[in-house]
């Protein structure tokens, strides 16, 4: 909408602030090489090439290329990590270098980890069924215990950085990853300095990438130009993709104390809430939960210079989230995109990916474009930014996810000026 | 966040909880009380081919719980403990779900490994019996995108009351039930949501996951004496036995409870957790994260070690652990660790990976509310660097005003939490 | 069988947790621990050891084993017996 706002922070807000990044997305592995692929319209949708997909009902999807675990780990960690994992590990890394963050060997109470896991190792854990039926029950991995459960990437982020402080792994499918920064947030203004957060999804396999498919959600589409397709008219469902975001997430004051080379900006407010039951005449939450993290961000929807949204890609559901956003900024009132059309979705990965994108806009000053959308409705009554970036000083931004049977998150990010 | 919630408390008006030896609240504290246990040779398959052959299994009938064919096909078996946990809490806590600001409801819902048994079931037809690494799409359920990404479960739960303040599932391993509760009183206290239904569920007795812990060897092999195979602190301890449950509660902020004249159970603290930062299996021999945790849990909840009534131990059994364990009492509780009254009902129950946190937050509820403490069962020779006061056998009457439960799971979890009468 | 090499072993470890840290060990003494392989990496060793060679071996004995060479003469005293 309009420019920057500064508005007053609600009384007892303690800051939150983004100051290092790490990503691992189908079109980018890092933040630059992301951000520049995503400003260019370079799409890291695929065809499956971990298998054969020829016998399956769809076979794009949004892969990591180029990333060689190796590189990366110490090779002791190879056989015990799903690439979920390996991803989760490698981004942690680079954002705690971003940040220049050096966790040091001591008792480190004060920094903690929180994920998102949508899938878990679900590729390593693949495996394991398999030598469990193929071959015997003395053919399953001493790994398996730990590498396929929701926590592993919150656990072995912190074995792997020596951090000893709260720990929590949070799943509510796409949603989820918002909902780690949220807690992430909340654990900091509860006294803890600094806290990894963000989400790392994969499930490529043969068995993970068709169970996607019983969602009825994903694209059947073979032309990765048309295959996912949000807000579009033409939209029939979306592409699953792997990869995702880590967030170093610290208290300003602390930030500011340890002399942190720079904040990307402030997530200003986050919130939660669950649609009705199947059968209910009751609205979706989606608006609602936008509402109360404005609110909470101490701002009014006219404070929102860009809305990041969940585009799921299917339309009953692009139009429900239009609905919201119209209907609670005004018709065509503040720009809307969705750079995940480059990437597919990333389930827990997805959030935390948007709001790193979000970030970004904020420190470039430009709203990247809904890659491969060209005809959005009318009756959606949303500037979806398609075609080119758009250049336009960006303060504030709202980033929404919804996830499967019901979940929806919201996270308002805006610069930060102390 | 709104200020007017800072100094809310909160309590538990309702408890459902479905576990093996018992198919409600009754009945598992009658298990906990007797000393019984209901560990017993696995069932569910044939556990032959297998190292440990030990499960304690929970007599469920998803017909007669009232479940819909619909209901029963598509939701894992883990689901359908949450969902008739939760039935049982609400119609427990007296609340009328219908009269309330939904937006103002939440789930905090804990589970490991989620709907590991539906996945089995469904790996097996898929791969025909593991022989195709390419799952066949003609085979493919529509409820596969749930066993994969789970966030089904705590969806159902939302739905048996019409929830749509924050949802969540809370998946921190072996400490995601007190994690899930504790997550549960954080959102009540800074006024995200009034009322919150909280608790874990996990049906892990499926082959993969007996499997895993067999790789491992976690998991105990006596299975020539399946009703004494959970030793903790006993020095002929040699691992833990798997088990299924679930326990759900209702949680709501302690004014409105009071004023509606609500039964309160208890009043709960925030779950406070540490990471050891050590190994994703193995645990230190000091205790010190652990102990950390239970500092924490102190603080939140304004208690002293000298206030603590009883002490629920994680007590999985496997040698590690319970020395782990008695190290962080020690360090966490000073002198009060030799007073205290410390016992395991994994000992009766076995460990039900994520959901048992939040059963053994039902036994430290009971415990106040009945004034008892649960023995620690098959205790007959205490490991001698397991020196404390483990409950041998048999149930202790005592007044139980505060209570710390403990938990630690794969990841280098550590979680405590205390649990107070209300006056 | 003929009898398992210091080679033999160190591949099935490589395989099972990875490659060791610093040099590289040929049975000189260093301590599984200063080689970076812990009790997990020992038992999926033991265990393929096992489905590999069919050397069936006491878990007390194998966590108990220090050093790449003192697991290198328990497999062998197994696959001869």
């Amino acid at each position: 909408m309009s420019g920057p706002a500064v508005r007053p922070a609600p009384a007892g807000h303690v800051p939150t602030v983004v100051t290092g990044v790490g990503v691992a997305a189908p079109n980018g592995l890092g933040t630059e090489e992301y951000w520049r692929n995503v400003l260019e319209g370079r799409s890291g949708i695929t065809e499956m090439t971990r298998f054969d997909a020829s016998g399956y009902p769809f076979k794009l999807a949004g892969q990591i290329t180029g990333f060689v675990a190796e590189d990366h780990l110490p090779a002791r960690l190879l056989p015990q990590t799903d690439v979920s994992t390996r991803l989760a590990l490698a981004t942690a890394d680079w954002a705690l270098a971003d940040a220049a963050v050096e966790p040091g060997d001591g008792e480190n109470y004060d920094m903690g980890v929180i994920t998102s896991n949508a899938t878990g190792g679900f590729e390593f854990t693949h495996r394991e069924f398999h030598k469990l039926w193929d071959q015997g029950p003395s053919y399953v991995s001493v790994y398996e215990s730990f590498a396929w459960f929701y926590a592993v990437n919150t656990g072995q982020i912190s074995i792997r950085n020596g951090l000893r402080g709260p720990g929590a792994a949070l799943v509510g499918e796409q949603a989820g990853g918002l909902d780690a920064l949220g807690h992430a947030c909340r654990t900091v203004r509860e006294g803890t300095g600094l806290v990894i957060s963000g989400g790392v999804d994969s499930a490529l396999d043969p068995w993970g990438y068709l169970s996607q498919f019983a969602g009825g959600l994903v694209s059947a589409e073979s032309d990765p130009r048309r295959a996912y397709l949000p807000f579009d008219a033409a939209a029939g469902g979306y592409v699953p993709g792997e990869g995702g975001a880590v967030l170093v997430v610290e208290s300003a004051e602390a930030a500011e104390r340890r002399g942190a080379p720079r904040i990307y900006g402030e997530i200003a407010g986050y919130a939660a809430a669950f649609d009705p039951p199947p059968g209910s005449d009751r609205p979706p939450a989606l608006r609602h939960t936008a509402e109360q993290a404005i609110a909470r961000a101490g701002l009014r929807p006219g404070d929102i210079d860009v809305v990041f949204a969940d585009a799921a890609g299917v339309p009953r559901l692009d139009l429900a989230e239009a609905q919201a956003i119209s209907g609670l900024f005004g018709p065509g009132a503040v720009p809307v995109t969705a750079p995940k059309a480059l990437t597919g979705r990333l389930y827990a990965g997805g959030g935390p990916l948007d709001v790193v994108t979000a970030l970004l806009s904020i420190r470039d000053g430009v709203i990247p474009p809904t890659a491969h959308t060209s005809d959005v409705p009318g009756s959606y009554g949303i500037d979806l930014v398609v075609g080119e970036p758009r250049a336009l000083p960006v303060s504030t931004a709202l980033v929404v996810a919804r996830g499967r049977h019901g979940f929806n998150a919201a996270v308002v990010v805006r610069a930060w000026t102390n | 966040m709104e200020s007017s919630a800072r100094g809310r408390r909160v309590v538990m008006t309702g408890m459902g909880v479905r576990t093996p030896g018992g198919a409600g609240t009754k009945e598992f504290w009658d298990l906990l009380t007797s000393g019984r246990t209901a560990t017993r040779r696995i069932s569910f398959f044939d556990a032959s081919p297998f190292r440990s052959q030990v499960a304690a299994e929970a007599a469920f009938d998803p017909v007669a719980e009232g479940l819909t064919p619909r209901q029963i096909r598509r939701m894992d078996r883990a689901t359908q403990f949450a969902v008739a946990c939760t039935r049982d809490a609400v119609a427990d806590s007296g609340l009328d779900f219908d009269a309330l600001d939904p937006y103002r409801v939440g789930v905090s819902l804990g589970s490991a490994v989620a709907s590991a048994t539906s996945l089995e079931k469904e790996y097996l037809v898929m791969s025909d019996a593991g022989r195709n690494w390419l799952v066949d799409p003609a085979y493919l359920s529509p409820h596969m995108f749930d066993y994969l990404s789970p966030g089904a479960m705590p969806a159902e739960v939302a739905w048996t009351v019409g929830a749509q303040g924050p949802v969540t599932m809370v998946s921190d391993g072996c400490t995601s039930g007190i994690d899930a509760v504790g997550h549960a009183v954080r959102l009540i206290r800074e006024g995200s949501a009034d009322i919150m239904i909280a608790g874990a569920t996990d049906t892990p007795i499926s082959p993969i996951v007996v499997a895993c812990f067999d790789a491992i060897k976690a998991s105990t092999p006596r299975n020539d004496d399946p009703e004494h195979a959970s030793r903790p602190f006993d020095r002929t301890r040699d691992g833990f036995v798997l088990a299924e449950g679930a326990a759900v509660f209702v949680l709501e902020e302690y004014e409105a409870a009071r004023a509606r004249g609500a039964h309160i159970y208890a009043e709960l603290g925030a779950s406070a957790t540490r990471c050891n930062a050590h190994h994703m299996t193995g645990l230190t021999r000091h205790g010190r994260e652990m102990a950390e945790a239970i500092r924490n849990a102190f603080d939140d909840a304004r208690a002293d070690a000298t206030d603590i009534d009883y002490v629920n131990a994680h007590g999985s059994g496997t040698q590690q652990n319970d020395r782990h364990e008695t190290a962080a009492f020690k360090l966490a509780l000073g002198s009060h660790a030799y007073r205290v009254p410390v016992s395991s009902i994994k000992s009766m129950v076995g460990h039900s990976l994520g959901a048992i946190g939040a059963i053994e937050i039902a036994a430290c509820a009971l415990a106040i509310e009945y004034d008892v403490v649960p023995p620690t069962a098959n205790l007959h020779e205490p490991d001698p660097a397991c020196d404390l006061d483990y409950v041998p056998l048999t149930a202790r009457e005592l007044p139980v005003r505060t209570v710390l439960t403990v938990g630690s799971g794969f990841g280098g979890f550590q979680s405590a939490m205390v649990l107070r009468a209300v006056a | 069988m003929s009898a398992l090499s210091i080679d033999d072993l160190r591949r099935v470890l490589v395989e099972c947790a990875g490659e060791a840290e610093g040099a590289e060990f040929d049975g000189d003494g260093r301590t599984f621990e200063e080689l970076g392989y812990d009790s997990l990496a020992l038992i999926e060793t033991a265990a393929r050891l096992k489905q590999r060679y069919g050397i069936d071996l006491d878990d007390g004995d194998v966590m108990a084993a220090e050093t790449p060479a003192a697991l290198l003469s328990l497999a062998n005293a197994a696959a001869r017996s």
